[in-house]
C-alpha cells in the first residue's frame, strides 16, 4: 500500500516541520533593535579611522604618505609640514608631521590597507560607523574629526570582548 | 419606532452590513499585521513593531502609504478591464460576508428574538461557493489586462488552479450537506449543537475537513499553493503591474478570502458558534450565552487564520505539475470517496 504509506509519511513530515516552526515562535530573536539597543561590533570591526597619539599626546603620524599610497580608492589627502621645535612643544612625535590629514568617506571602502601600511601605527580603524550626513561635502573628514583625542564614541554600539563569540550569541541549537 | 416597518428593517439591515464590513476589514488589517509578525517570529525576526505600541498601528500606516503611492498604469494595458479587475476581486470577496451566522438566537430587550446573522436564506452555502468563484475572474482578468508576461502567467496559473481545486472544495462540502440535508448555514450550525455543543461535523466528516482545508488554501492562493503570485518565478504574478490602492484591493481581497474560508471551515466543520458545555452554564437565548458563543466563534476563526500563517511559515511552494497531480489524482478521488462513503452511511441511517 504505497499510497497509504505516502500519506502517512508526508503527514508526519508536515507535522514535524510545523512543530519546528511553532517552537521558534517564543524563542529569543536575532533582531537587535539598533537605535534603542546598542549593537555589538567585533573587536576587529573596521569603522571610521582613528589617528593615534603617543603617551604625551603627540600625534604619531609622520606624514610618510604610505597610507595614501596604499589606498586603492585614493581617499587620503596629506600635507606634510616641518616642525623644528623641541619634542615638548611640537604637535607630532617627529619633526615631520601631517599638517592636513583628510579622509574622504565618500570614497573610502574600509579595506584597511592604510592601517596595514602605516609603519608608526598612527592610523587604525575605530568602531564608529554612523557616518551618514545630509551634505556630501560633510563626508570629507579632517584631522579634527579623526584624532583619537577628538572623536567621541557613539552610544549605539558596544565592542565585543576579544574572546566573545558574537555570531552565536543568540544561537540556541 | 415600529420594528415591522419595512423601511426601518431595511435601515437596520444596512446598519448591520455596514458594521460587519468594517469589523471584517479591521480583522483583515490585523490579520496582515499578525501574519507579518508571526512570520517574523518563526524566522527569528521581530516583524513590524515600530508604529504604535508593538506595531498595532502598522495597518493604518500601510493604508496611508497605499493611498499616497503613485498609480502606475501600463501603456498597453486594456484600461477598462485593468481597472475593473481589482474591483471584481474585492467585491466578490466582500459579498460573501453577509451570510455567515456568527452567533446563536438571542433575546434582546426591545428587539425581541434576534438571530445573529445578517441574511439568512436557504441556499447560503451555494451562494458562498458561487460568489467566491467570481473572484477568480478578478485575478484572471488582472493577469490578462496588464499585458505583461508575468501577469498573464499568473492569471493562467490561477485559472487552472481554481478549476482543479474548486472541484474538490465543492465535493468536500457535499458530505456536510448530505449529513445536514440543508444549504442554510444557520441551520447547519444549529444541527451541530447536540452533545452539549460538541456534535461538530469534523468528527464524522474528518476526511472532508482535511480535503476542504487543503483546497481552501489553494482557493485563496496561499503558500504552499501560491503559484499565481510565485515571487521567485513571476515577480508578483497577476498583480505585477498593479500599484498603490489597486494593489491594496487585491491584497485585501486575498485576506478577506482567507477570512471567508476560515469562517466557512468553522461554520461547517467546527460547529460555528457552538461552545462545548456553554449551555450548562447559561440558558440558551440569554445575552451572556450569545456573547460567549460569539467569542467562541471568533476563537475558532482566528485559529484557522493562525493555521494559514503557520503553514506559510513552514511549507515551500509546490511545483506546477505537483500541484496539478495532487489536485486531480489525490484530492479529487479522496473527496469523491468521502461523498460516496457519507452518502452510503446516510442512506443506511448511521449518520
Amino acid at each position: 500500500m504505497s499510497i497509504i504509506s505516502d500519506i502517512v509519511e508526508s503527514t508526519k513530515a508536515i507535522i514535524k516541520g510545523m512543530s519546528v516552526t511553532f517552537s521558534k515562535i517564543p524563542k529569543e530573536k536575532w533582531t537587535v533593535q539598533y537605535p534603542d539597543e546598542p549593537v555589538t561590533v567585533q573587536p576587529r570591526y573596521r569603522g571610521q579611522h582613528l589617528l593615534h597619539v603617543d603617551e604625551n599626546g603627540k600625534e604619531k603620524c609622520v606624514a610618510c604618505f604610505l597610507c595614501a599610497a596604499a589606498c586603492p580608492s585614493d581617499c587620503i589627502y596629506i600635507v606634510a609640514a616641518d616642525d623644528p621645535r623641541p619634542y615638548e612643544e611640537r604637535i607630532g612625535v617627529d619633526n615631520r608631521y601631517a599638517a592636513v590629514y583628510n579622509i574622504d568617506y565618500g570614497r573610502c571602502i574600509f579595506c584597511g590597507f592604510c592601517v596595514e601600511a602605516c609603519p608608526k601605527d598612527a592610523i587604525t580603524h575605530g568602531y564608529n560607523f554612523e557616518l551618514s550626513v545630509y551634505n556630501r561635502a560633510d563626508l570629507l573628514k579632517t584631522k579634527d574629526d579623526l584624532l583619537i583625542t577628538k572623536q567621541k564614541q557613539s552610544p549605539n554600539y558596544r565592542v565585543a570582548w576579544a574572546d566573545e563569540d558574537v555570531d552565536s550569541e543568540y544561537k540556541v541549537v | 419606532m415600529d420594528l415591522s416597518n419595512p423601511y426601518i428593517q431595511a435601515a437596520l439591515q444596512f446598519l448591520a452590513i455596514f458594521i460587519t464590513f468594517n469589523v471584517v476589514l479591521m480583522i483583515v488589517a490585523y490579520t496582515v499585521l499578525a501574519e507579518r509578525r508571526i512570520l517574523g517570529f518563526i524566522q527569528g525576526r521581530l516583524g513590524p513593531n515600530r508604529v504604535g505600541p508593538g506595531g498595532v498601528l502598522q495597518p493604518f500606516a500601510d493604508l496611508l502609504k497605499f493611498i499616497f503611492k503613485e498609480e502606475i498604469v501600463p501603456d498597453k494595458s486594456t484600461r477598462f478591464v485593468y481597472f475593473l479587475a481589482p474591483l471584481i476581486a474585492v467585491t466578490a470577496a466582500m459579498m460573501t460576508l453577509i451570510v455567515y451566522p456568527f452567533g446563536p438566537r438571542v433575546t434582546l430587550p426591545y428587539f425581541g428574538q434576534v438571530e445573529l446573522v445578517i441574511a439568512r436564506f436557504d441556499i447560503a452555502l451555494l451562494y458562498v461557493l458561487a460568489v467566491t468563484s467570481i473572484g477568480v475572474y478578478g485575478i484572471a482578468l488582472a493577469g490578462w489586462a496588464s499585458n505583461s508576461k508575468y501577469s498573464l502567467m499568473g492569471g493562467l496559473r490561477s485559472s487552472a488552479q481554481m478549476i482543479s481545486y474548486e472541484l474538490s472544495l465543492g465535493l468536500s462540502l457535499v458530505g456536510v450537506i448530505l449529513m445536514s440535508g440543508t444549504l442554510d448555514l444557520y441551520e447547519i450550525v444549529e444541527q451541530q449543537s447536540g452533545w452539549y455543543g460538541f456534535k461538530w461535523n469534523i468528527f464524522p466528516q474528518f476526511i472532508g475537513f482535511v480535503v476542504y482545508l487543503t483546497s481552501a488554501i489553494a482557493e485563496t492562493n496561499r503558500v504552499p499553493f501560491d503559484l499565481p503570485e510565485a515571487e521567485t518565478e513571476l515577480v508578483a504574478g497577476f498583480h505585477t503591474e498593479y500599484s498603490a490602492l489597486k494593489f491594496a484591493l487585491f491584497f485585501m481581497a486575498e485576506y478577506i478570502n482567507m477570512f471567508t474560508v476560515s469562517v466557512l471551515a468553522t461554520t461547517l466543520f467546527l460547529g460555528g458558534w457552538n461552545v462545548p458545555g456553554l449551555a450548562l452554564l447559561f440558558s440558551p437565548g440569554s445575552i451572556p450565552f450569545a456573547v460567549f458563543s460569539v467569542i467562541g466563534f471568533f476563537v475558532k476563526v482566528f485559529f484557522f487564520l493562525f493555521l494559514y500563517i503557520w503553514l506559510r511559515g513552514t511549507l515551500p511552494r509546490f511545483r506546477f505539475d505537483q500541484l496539478m497531480s495532487f489536485g486531480w489524482k489525490f484530492l479529487l478521488p479522496v473527496a469523491l470517496l468521502n461523498v460516496v462513503l457519507t452518502a452510503t452511511l446516510v442512506w443506511l441511517g448511521v449518520l
